[in-house]
């Protein structure tokens, strides 16, 4: 961005200035992520940098949290791992099937209602967390699925579902639907076209949508608080409950570990997304 | 000619007509069921549910079914004098019911709701009952209380016989229905309904006009800088979006805390005094920092992808037309990201307004907000139905929020990343 040289000095000041906004903001954006690390190697139990961690001293960093994390014997972190994993991989593989198919309906030119539908299909999404862990809660205590992995599994299905419609929606409306009439009118019936054809073409769509409902469910705490019992506790529920109790340096070991999966979760979302536009034909 | 000759035929007969509408009928009914089981699943699961909620908040079944005679009883009742003898009869014989079934704490917790000191009478009148003897009812309930035969207690009851009630809703807005059945609010130190909504709004509002400050310009940086560097600063708009909510809290907990860095930032530049450091965190400002840098994504993903479709052309026109930078901006550049700013604005604002985990935690007394409200009542005191009607009240904000939002800048012109 550089000026062209007959910039007029107060222009040039405003530029300067703007760029400098623009800088403090991303640093916002950006700083607080970071302070996570180094701190998560402190040798120490409290959670200010020491006077040995400024000097760089090597003795003041250690590895002692992240053992603590894996190795502590009253450790909770293995069994939320475990159940954020399985609840995780579940509620994506259940809002992937309803949500693609779903999808695949709504992009049809024929689907009545479609305004309608489309409201109630993604209204997890707009109404507020709160709400929504309410109303859920309600049901699955009558339905008797409070507190068990399969409770929160469908929870988490119902706030992952609308991601995966509205990725999987603008994939398919990009899709040529002559490609698939092409395919029936080689006598392929429906279901093969759509495993040989249509998927691997939405499959990015797919896919992204995927991720956004597994990092929903992955992140996800104000439902699970509702719903979940002592056996049921998850990563966020440990980290709420820690972070409410006393701020631990084994809290900053687990984070930096979601920092890295956030990492490779965002990468991956990128050149799905890349990808998809080559194959959609936007280019930049 | 009549219209019976005008008609197509398909090879096999039919009019094409009834053989068009009958293919289209078969594609609807195909692309229904596609969407039928989300659909299905979400209406049981998700739609039914929050209609639940709606039951729970208006229901007042309990007292009702606990005293089904004495309502019986009291429908021929006026209200002005104390209650005949049948009414204490019925109440008499409802009470014993309930006394062998041990629900009479009960029924004094729920009309010492309506009325202050019905719970120490309700425990004289259990103990005295025993030693009760048939006939004249009304003269020993009397005897046992001088309360029982004040006609503002039977008023109270009388009260609570229909099997809904608003009062969870006016509890919400700090205000209850008094002796003689009007609405009023209550004493000035016991508002914190009132407080919690208008700093729920406040709360929205600035954090919302601060994200829309912040954004604004990174938005505009990211959309016209070339992409090699765009797409490096974008890394920092999605790491954080990408990031678990709870770790950018427990990082905001570190660097605010009154130890942290922060503080130690503005101590080595003399702001303040080392033993004078300002608490930063559990109050207000805690909330405002942590959800702003926390929903600033949100913020400018639509402003970006509504900015990257702006022709940098435009801007040149402008300014060849004689505008200055500055005029050509706000004339030319600035209402073409209005869609943005609407979907950003909307999207924070909407967040905001339901926030339950940041203020929990960075928040402290100040700067909680009604979602947290509700969800002390779901967890702590079990007030399952105050918390229902305090959600449908928050929920109907938001709606009332998309409508309007309809209205004036269209859902349609949304866009999203």
């Amino acid at each position: 961005m550089a000026l062209p040289k007959y910039t007029e000095p107060h222009y040039r000041i405003w530029h300067y200035t703007y760029l400098t906004i623009c800088g403090a903001v991303f640093f916002f954006l950006i700083a607080p992520l970071f302070v996570i690390f180094p701190l998560s190697f402190n040798a120490e139990e409290f959670l200010v940098f020491s006077d040995g961690m400024k000097r760089l001293d090597p003795d003041a960093f250690s590895l002692r949290w992240y053992e603590d994390m894996i190795y502590g014997t009253k450790n909770p972190w293995g069994l939320a791992a475990k159940n954020s994993f399985i609840i995780a991989i579940f509620a994506t593989i259940g809002s992937v099937i309803l949500g693609t198919v779903a999808a695949l309906g709504l992009s049809s030119r024929h689907m009545p209602y479609k305004g309608l539908i489309m409201a109630v299909l993604i209204s997890p999404m707009i109404v507020p967390l709160i709400i929504s862990g309410v109303a859920i809660f309600f049901f699955m205590a009558k339905a008797g699925l409070a507190a068990t992995h399969t409770g929160i599994v469908l929870a988490h299905i119902i706030l992952g579902t609308p991601f995966v419609v509205i990725t999987v929606t603008a994939t398919l409306s990009g899709f040529d639907h002559s490609v698939t009439r092409a395919a029936a009118s080689l006598g392929s019936d429906p279901v093969n076209t759509f495993m040989k054809i249509t998927l691997p073409l939405i499959l990015p769509g797919v896919i992204s949508g995927g991720l956004f409902a597994f990092v929903t469910s992955f992140d996800e705490v104000v439902v699970v608080l509702f719903l979940a019992g002592l056996e049921n506790t998850t990563i966020p529920i440990q980290m709420w409950t820690g972070l409410r109790e006393q701020l631990s340096p084994t809290i900053l070991a687990v984070a930096t570990c979601l920092i890295i999966l956030s990492t490779l979760i965002l990468v991956t979302a990128e050149l799905l997304r890349r990808r998809s536009e080559r194959l959609r034909g936007i280019n930049q | 000619m009549s219209s019976e000759t005008k008609q197509i035929l398909t090879t096999d007969g039919i009019p094409l007509e009834v053989s068009l509408k009958k293919a289209e009928r078969k594609n609807k009914i195909k692309a229904f069921l596609l969407v039928a089981p989300l659909l299905l699943f979400l209406i049981i699961t998700y739609v039914f549910p929050i209609g639940d909620m709606l039951l729970r908040s208006v229901d007042d079944k309990m007292v009702t079914q606990m005293l089904p005679k004495t309502f019986k009883a009291m429908e021929k009742w006026d209200g002005q004098e104390l209650p005949e003898e049948e009414v204490f009869a019925a109440f008499h014989e409802d009470f014993i019911k309930l006394v062998e079934e041990k629900r009479e704490g009960k029924l004094s917790t729920q009309l010492n709701y309506t009325k202050n000191g019905f719970k120490s009478i309700i425990k004289k009148l259990r103990r005295a009952s025993k030693k009760f003897e048939e006939g004249n009812y009304k003269e020993q309930i009397m005897s046992v209380h001088k309360r029982w035969s004040d006609v503002e207690y039977w008023r109270a009851i009388k009260r609570r016989a229909p099997e809904v009630t608003s009062q969870k809703y006016l509890k919400a807005m700090d205000m209850y229905t008094n002796e003689e059945g009007k609405i009023v609010s209550v004493d000035e130190d016991r508002r914190i309904h009132r407080i919690l909504w208008l700093r729920t709004l406040e709360i929205a509002f600035f954090v919302t006009v601060f994200c829309f400050l912040m954004a604004y310009p990174i938005a505009h940086l990211l959309a016209t800088l070339p992409m090699k560097y765009s797409n490096l600063l974008m890394i920092c708009v999605l790491l954080p979006f990408w990031t678990s909510l709870l770790v950018r809290t427990a990082s905001w907990m570190i660097l605010l805390q009154q130890q942290g860095i922060v503080n130690d930032f503005f101590v080595s530049i003399g702001l303040v005094a080392d033993d004078n450091r300002p608490e930063m965190m559990y109050n207000k400002t805690g909330s405002y920092v942590a959800m702003t840098q926390i929903l600033l994504p949100f913020m400018v993903l639509p402003l970006y992808s509504v900015m990257k479709t702006i022709s940098p052309s435009l801007m040149r026109a402008g300014k060849s037309l004689g505008g200055t930078p500055f005029v050509a901006f706000w004339k030319v550049y600035f209402p073409l990201t209005i869609p943005g700013i609407g979907a950003g604005c909307l999207l924070v604002f909407i967040l905001a307004i339901g926030y339950y985990i940041t203020p929990a935690l960075v928040g402290g007394a100040s700067g909680t907000l009604i979602s947290n409200q509700i969800a002390f009542h779901m967890k702590s005191t079990l007030d399952w139905s105050f918390a229902s009607a305090m959600g449908l009240m928050l929920l109907t904000g938001v709606l009332v929020i998309y409508w309007l939002y309809n209205k004036i800048v269209g859902i349609d012109n949304i866009k999203l990343g």
